[in-house]
C-alpha cells in the first residue's frame, strides 16, 4: 500500500458539481432500475396485464360505453397513471430509505452538491422508472385494445408532473421513515385507496352528488383525468384545475423536502 | 492479513517516523466556540446531551493531527460537524479559510471523510463507488478514471474493482472508504477511527500510506483510540473529554511532561503477601501472582527498586513497557478531570 507519485496529477482542474453531480445521480439511479428490472419494471406490467384482462376484457365487455368509449379504452389511461404513481413513489422511497439505512446517503451529504440537486437526483430515478413503466404498460395495452391519442403533449405533461409529484412524496416519506414498516404504510393505506377512488375505473360524474364532491378532494382524480384527457379528450374536471393541482402540490412537496434537507431532519444528527 | 489481495508493497518496512509533511502557517481548519447539543429523547431540539461545549481549535495546513478522547468525548461529533453530517448548535468553523456557514459547498469540497462505520452501497462495485463519489464533486468519469485506477491500485483494491462492496473483507472496505475519500483530492482528510477492527499488519501498512499522503501535502486529522497510532503518526494532538479540549500540543511536548513512567515486571515465581509487605515503601503494585507494576516518579530509578526486589528474594525474569507513552499522558489527564 503506497501512494503513487503521479497521483495528484491525473485529473483536470475543471469541475462542475451541479451538472456532473446530477448526471451522476441520474446514471446511478438508471443503472439500479435496469439492474433489478424484475423488481422495478416487471411487476407493474404483470399487474396491469391482469387488470386489462379481467376488468377490461372479461368484465369490461359487459359494461356500457362511457362517453362513447369502450370500458377498456376508458380504463387504460387510469391504469397507466396508477402504475406511474406507484412506480415513482416506491422507487424514491426505497432508494432513499436504503441509502439512509446503509448510510451511503452520507456520500451525498458530505459532498458539495447543493440540497436541491440531491433532491432532483433522487426524483430523477422515480421519473425515469415511472415513464419506462408507462411505456411498457401502454405496449401491453395494445394487446387488448387500440389506443386513441387526443393530445400527446398533455399525456406527457400529466405523466411527467405526476411522476415528479409522487417521487417527491416518496422522498419526504423516506426522510421521515425510521423503519421499513414506515415506508409501506403510505402506499398501503393512503396511495392505493386514493388511486382506486381517483376515477381509474369509473367516471366520478356517475357518482351520487355527495360522493362526487368528496372525490374532488382526492388529488389523484385530477392526475388521472388530465392523463385521460390527453388520450380520449374527456375529463370529469377541468384540465386547467388538474394542472394547477399538480403544480401546487409539487411546489409544496419540494419546499418541504428542501426544508427537511436544510434542517437535517431525519438525515443528520 | 486475511485479504486475498495484498497491497502492492506488502512487507515494506515501516519508517516509524511521525509526521513527515511540511506544516504551513496557514490554518487548514479553524474552529471557534463549536457547540453541539443533541435533541432530547422526547425529540426536543437542543435539550439533550451537550456533546461539544465551545471547542476552539486550529490545525495548520500540512499537519498530521490526532484528536484523542474516550468514548463519548465528542470526537465523532466534531468530525461530523466538519463533514456536514451533524448540525452544530453554535460556533464557527473554517476550512482552508472558507466559512462553513457562508459557503458550505465550497468548504465541503476541501474535505474528504473516512467515517468510523462502513457506509458503502452494498450493491455497487469498488470502481463504481469511487467514480460516483468523484461525480458528486463535479469530476467527470473520463477525468477521474486514471486517478481511480491509481488509487485502487495503491490501496491494493484494483483486482476487486468489479466486485460489489458487500463481498469485500473488513480491511478492504476500510481501504475502499479511504480511496473514496481521496478521489477528489481533498486538502483536508478526516479519519474517524481509521484502523478500528483492522489487523496489526494492515494497520501498519495504512499508517505508511497515510504518512506518504501527509508528506504529499494533505492535512490529516484523525480520531483514534489507539494511542500508539497518534504517537506514531502525528505531530500535534488534542485531548478531548466531556466535550472540551483539555490538552493540546505537540506529541513531543506532551511526552516530555510525563511525570511518571510505568513498567511491568515479570517475576520468576509468585510474589507472596509477605514479600509485598517488605516492598511497601517502593512504588510497586501487584498486578497478578507473577506480575508487578512499577510506577516511577521523577527522581526515582529502576535500580533502587530492582535492588530491593533482589534483597527480598524476588527475581525478575522480564521488564516490559506498559504500552504507549502517550497513553500515560492521556490516562493521567482524563483521571484528573
Amino acid at each position: 500500500m503506497a501512494l503513487s507519485n503521479s497521483l495528484n496529477s491525473t485529473m483536470t482542474t475543471h469541475r462542475a458539481p451541479i451538472v456532473i453531480g446530477f448526471l451522476t445521480m441520474v446514471r446511478k439511479e438508471t443503472v439500479r432500475i435496469f439492474r433489478i428490472w424484475s423488481q422495478t419494471l416487471l411487476p407493474p406490467v404483470v399487474t396491469t396485464t391482469l387488470y386489462f384482462a379481467i376488468f377490461g376484457t372479461f368484465i369490461g365487455s359487459q359494461i356500457a360505453k362511457i362517453d362513447g368509449f369502450s370500458y377498456i379504452l376508458f380504463i387504460v389511461p387510469g391504469l397507466v397513471m396508477m402504475a406511474v404513481i406507484t412506480s415513482s413513489y416506491s422507487n424514491v422511497v426505497s432508494t432513499f430509505f436504503g441509502a439512509k439505512m446503509q448510510r451511503y446517503l452520507e456520500e451525498l451529504l458530505v459532498s458539495p452538491l447543493p440540497n436541491w440537486v440531491v433532491i432532483f437526483g433522487f426524483v430523477s430515478g422515480g421519473v425515469i422508472r415511472s415513464l419506462l413503466v408507462a411505456v411498457l404498460v401502454l405496449l401491453v395495452a395494445l394487446f387488448f385494445t387500440h389506443l386513441v391519442i387526443f393530445n400527446l403533449a398533455i399525456i406527457f405533461a400529466a405523466a411527467f408532473l405526476t411522476s415528479i409529484l409522487f417521487s417527491l412524496a416518496g422522498l419526504v416519506n423516506g426522510i421521515y421513515a425510521k423503519s421499513f414498516d414506515a415506508i409501506n404504510i403510505v402506499p398501503t393505506f393512503v396511495l392505493t385507496p386514493l388511486t382506486y377512488l381517483g376515477g381509474v375505473f369509473y367516471s366520478v360524474d356517475r357518482l351520487p352528488p355527495f360522493f362526487r364532491e368528496l372525490s374532488l378532494l382526492n388529488p389523484i382524480l385530477y392526475m388521472v383525468n388530465a392523463f385521460r384527457y390527453g388520450f380520449l379528450g374527456i375529463s370529469d374536471v377541468s384540465l386547467r384545475t388538474s394542472f394547477i393541482v399538480m403544480v401546487v402540490l409539487i411546489c409544496v412537496l419540494l419546499a418541504l423536502a428542501l426544508w427537511l434537507f436544510q434542517k437535517g431532519n431525519g438525515l443528520k444528527s | 492479513m486475511q485479504d486475498t489481495h495484498e497491497p502492492k508493497n506488502k512487507g515494506k518496512t515501516s519508517s516509524n517516523m511521525a509526521h513527515s509533511g511540511t506544516v504551513s502557517a496557514e490554518p487548514a481548519l479553524k474552529i471557534e466556540g463549536l457547540r453541539k447539543v443533541y435533541a432530547s429523547r422526547d425529540g426536543k431540539e437542543g435539550k439533550g446531551h451537550e456533546a461539544l461545549k465551545g471547542v476552539s481549535l486550529t490545525v495548520h495546513a500540512g499537519e498530521f493531527f490526532a484528536l484523542l478522547g474516550p468514548n463519548g468525548a465528542g470526537k465523532s461529533t466534531l468530525i461530523g460537524i466538519l463533514s456536514g453530517l451533524v448540525v452544530k448548535t453554535g460556533g464557527t468553523a473554517e476550512v482552508c479559510g472558507v466559512d462553513m456557514d457562508a459557503h458550505p459547498e465550497k468548504a465541503k469540497s476541501f474535505i474528504g471523510l473516512v467515517p468510523q462505520e462502513f457506509n458503502l452501497n452494498w450493491f455497487e462495485t469498488s470502481l463504481q463507488i469511487v467514480v460516483n463519489q468523484a461525480g458528486y464533486y463535479g469530476i467527470s468519469t473520463k477525468d477521474v478514471l486514471p486517478r481511480a485506477e491509481q488509487l485502487l491500485k495503491d490501496l491494493g483494491l484494483w483486482e476487486k474493482r468489479n466486485d460489489q462492496s458487500r463481498t469485500l473483507s473488513g480491511g478492504m472496505k476500510r481501504r475502499l472508504m479511504i480511496a473514496r475519500a481521496l478521489i477528489h483530492e481533498p486538502k483536508v482528510l478526516l479519519l474517524d477511527e481509521p484502523t478500528a477492527g483492522v489487523d496489526v499488519e494492515l494497520r501498519r501498512e495504512m499508517w505508511e500510506f497515510l504518512r506518504e499522503l501527509n508528506a504529499s501535502g494533505t492535512t490529516i486529522i484523525l480520531t483514534t483510540h489507539y494511542l500508539e497510532e497518534a504517537e506514531q503518526l502525528c505531530r500535534e494532538v488534542a485531548i478531548i473529554n466531556h466535550g472540551e479540549i483539555i490538552k493540546k500540543g505537540t506529541v513531543k511536548s506532551l511526552l516530555t511532561n510525563i511525570n511518571f513512567v510505568t513498567l511491568l515486571l515479570d517475576t520468576t515465581a509468585p510474589v507472596s503477601t509477605a514479600e509485598m509487605t517488605l516492598l511497601r515503601d517502593y512504588p510497586l503494585t501487584k498486578v497478578d501472582d507473577t506480575t508487578l507494576e512499577l510506577k516511577l516518579a521523577p527522581g526515582q530509578t529502576v535500580n533502587d527498586s530492582i535492588r530491593k526486589l533482589s534483597a527480598v528474594g524476588v527475581q525478575i525474569a522480564n521488564i516490559r513497557n506498559t504500552g504507549s507513552r502517550l497513553e500515560e499522558v492521556f490516562i493521567n489527564l482524563i483521571e484528573k478531570k
